[in-house]
């Protein structure tokens, strides 16, 4: 069974006057253990499909199934405890809290897991985690504190923390410098390799797709390619 | 009931990364709770002292005086009217079904009373019978109440009050002494208990209680009524007894003879200043007021028109009115807190409402990390009311500050009280979630990629 199948999904914005079909049928399956990278012009739809794939957000029409589930019809508060227990996001400019220790933001989103876990449990995750990105000794630090390579590391650390079997990423090197970029792609691949996770990563940067194993390609809410790193198709 | 405890305690951590804006936010609440607390204690030790000075006087009480109310009800019969007699006393116990207890009551002049080298006026003495006491609900700490018998012989024993045992006898025991009023030597037979100061302010305690029979023919010319011309002969038959002061074994027989002498005469006339009736229930005291009224009509032979020649009053209706006035102050004052406490939750609401567009980002990140939009309303909601318990408390200290601040520099009597303690933190929490809910919904209802889009 694959972890992600996505079925013809098409999204439209409705803009009043104008629809925006913006996703025009994709069809794509994801197995487990994979790491995609996401490519494709500026506007092409990208940041949609991820959204979609996040459960942030509805496909306009078609199906999403989740190991087998359809999720995209489930519930808002359903669809919340998938998005904290089967899938971790990274973000392009971070998106950590303000004025909140390394600690504390990875340990926020155990808060609203289904079963409750105890502070202490909770911070010794957390602090494996940081350790295993390379801040054990950041843990108290502020995001003003940090630099942007170790913010990302952070937010990884805290995408990771429900131990979900799917990581989703945004852009997550369009902010870092070329050196960070090495540092944080090393980590994902680690993370690929060691521990199985199924990454799902957007870039438009060609170094990063290269480093993936598989890359699809969009233009213009379609998939134009869908190649593994060596050339032949999944 | 854990988790609510948990979602408490972050929602005062993240209001404590901003100590002053949280402190700012939250002052109207703490102003409104502050002042009610104030309200509460204040007026709740007025109330509570003006129901014990009533209480001090005597159950349901009622006051019959000579002479006709004047107008407005400012000024009482004068002593020139002396219509009461101990006669009408009895006939309104024996005749009025309403009435449980009555006392008449003969003011005496100021008076000193001396013992040994002390001697000391007190600020009331009255002559009267042995059911004052019961009328006034007063009960003696030692020694016992002069009886029956004891007014009927014209006894010369008494009892005082607290202050005049203490001015006399200091912390020597009171009862068995003899103490002299205008050289009639009185024996001490008992102490009553403190009552405190009336609603005049008068101290009730400095007072000396005899037998009316002792005072009026024993203790010459000092009821207030002596200075009616009726009463002449009396005063001058008093001056008999000044020329006579000599031993007490001297004093007894002319007593005694002048007494025979008048008493046929005493019986008749002799008036007493004031008749003190205790109502059987507060709900019968008009209807004992009534009883009184008809009894006094057909005693005094007045008809249907003509002028009352004695009045009542109403001793609970007196303490209505001034527990009415507080409750009217403390209901006005109430509202003005009121008023506040909204303007405090208005003012939460608004800050509430810009924290939640300043936190958009955090809340599309919460939301994509898991956070259901339950948990979104419960955290901002559960900061609302953090703020609000927290001005509660501090108000609650503040109201407690500024009522013991009254009771100290104003020497008003504060009373504190558990209830607006308790109605204070219940009202604040309830302030929090009234007005933290609105901008609680708009963050829980936000849509998670375009919050974490906001800039
Ligand atoms: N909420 C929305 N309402 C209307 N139009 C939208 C909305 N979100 C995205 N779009 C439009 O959909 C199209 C695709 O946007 P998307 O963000 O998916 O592109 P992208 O491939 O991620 O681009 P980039 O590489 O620049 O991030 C764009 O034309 C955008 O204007
Ligand atoms: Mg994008």
């Amino acid at each position: 069974m694959n972890l992600i199948e996505l079925r013809n999904i098409t999204k439209t914005f409705d803009l009043g006057e104008v629809k925006l079909q913006v996703l025009k049928g994709i069809t794509l399956a994801v197995a487990h253990g994979e790491f995609i990278a996401l490519t494709g012009a500026s506007g092409s739809g990208k940041s949609t499909l991820m959204n979609t794939i996040g459960c942030l957000d509805r496909p306009t029409t078609g199906d999403y199934l989740l190991e087998g589930v359809e999720v995209s019809r489930q519930s808002s508060n359903a669809r919340a405890l998938i998005r904290n227990q089967k899938m971790g996001f990274v973000f392009q400019n971070f998106n950590l809290l303000a004025r909140t220790s390394a600690l504390a933001q990875v340990m926020m989103p155990l808060a609203y897991g289904e079963r409750h876990i105890q502070r202490k449990e909770a911070q010794k995750r957390a602090e494996a985690l940081l350790a295993r990105v390379g801040l054990a000794d950041r843990m108290d630090h502020t995001p003003s504190q940090l630099s942007g390579g170790q913010q990302q590391r952070v937010a990884l650390a805290r995408a990771l923390v429900n131990n979900p079997p799917f990581l989703l990423a945004d852009e997550p090197t369009g902010n870092l410098d070329s050196k960070t970029t090495v540092e944080v792609l090393e980590m994902f691949r680690q993370l690929n390799e060691k521990d199985g996770l199924t990454i799902l990563l957007v870039t438009h940067d060609p170094k990063v797709a290269a480093a993936c194993k598989r890359v699809v390609k969009m233009t213009d809410g379609l998939i134009e390619s869908d190649a593994m790193n060596g050339g032949n198709a999944p | 009931m854990m988790n609510w405890i948990r979602i408490l305690i972050a929602a005062f951590n993240a209001l404590r990364r901003n100590v002053l804006r949280s402190a700012l936010t939250t002052l109207g609440i703490v102003i409104g709770v502050g002042s009610v607390i104030a309200m509460m204690e204040v007026g709740n030790g007025s109330t509570a002292a003006v129901q014990q000075t009533i209480s001090s006087l005597g159950a349901n009480m009622l006051m019959v005086f000579p002479g006709a109310a004047a107008s407005g009800g400012i000024s009482f019969g004068s002593g020139s009217t002396m219509t009461l007699t101990p006669g009408d006393a009895e006939a309104i116990f024996k005749e009025c079904p309403s009435v449980r207890a009555v006392a008449p009551v003969v003011r005496m002049r100021t008076t000193q009373v001396v013992y040994g080298n002390r001697n000391w006026v007190p600020s009331e003495t009255s002559g009267t019978t042995e059911t004052i006491f019961d009328v006034r609900q007063w009960a003696v700490v030692s020694g016992a109440y002069f009886t029956a018998r004891d007014v009927r012989n014209a006894a010369c024993v008494c009892l005082v009050g607290q202050t005049v045992s203490q001015q006399l006898f200091g912390r020597e025991p009171a009862v068995g002494k003899q103490i002299r009023m205008q050289n009639v030597n009185l024996r001490v037979i008992g102490v009553l208990e403190k009552k405190g100061s009336n609603m005049m302010g008068r101290d009730q305690d400095d007072t000396v209680v005899l037998p009316w029979t002792t005072a009026k023919f024993r203790i010459s010319g000092n009821s207030s009524g002596g200075s009616g011309g009726s009463n002449t002969a009396a005063a001058a038959s008093a001056g008999n007894h000044k020329t006579y002061p000599g031993s007490s074994t001297g004093l007894y027989p002319a007593v005694a003879a002048t007494r025979a002498q008048n008493s046929a005469l005493s019986v008749r006339f002799v008036n007493v200043d004031q008749i003190m009736a205790s109502a059987a229930s507060a709900e019968e005291i008009p209807q004992a007021m009534e009883e009184i009224t008809n009894l006094l009509h057909e005693r005094h032979r007045i008809r249907a028109g003509e002028l009352d020649d004695f009045n009542i009053r109403d001793m609970t209706e007196v303490g209505n009115t001034m527990a009415s006035v507080t409750e009217t102050i403390t209901r006005l004052l109430m509202a003005v807190a009121a008023i506040s406490l909204v303007v405090g939750g208005v003012g939460i609401m608004n800050i509430m409402l810009v924290s939640v567009t300043e936190r958009t980002k955090e809340i599309g990140l919460r939301m994509a990390v898991g956070a259901k939009a339950g948990d979104i309303l419960r955290q901002f909601l559960a900061e609302a009311v953090v703020l609000c318990l927290f001005g509660g408390l501090m108000g609650i200290a503040l109201g407690r500050g500024c009522s013991l601040a009254v009771q100290e520099f104003l020497g008003w009597p504060v009373q504190n009280s558990v209830t607006a303690i308790v109605v204070s933190v219940a009202v604040s929490a309830g302030v929090g979630i009234l007005f933290g809910f609105y901008p609680a919904w708009k963050a829980s209802r936000l849509d998670p990629i375009e919050a974490l889009r906001y800039e």
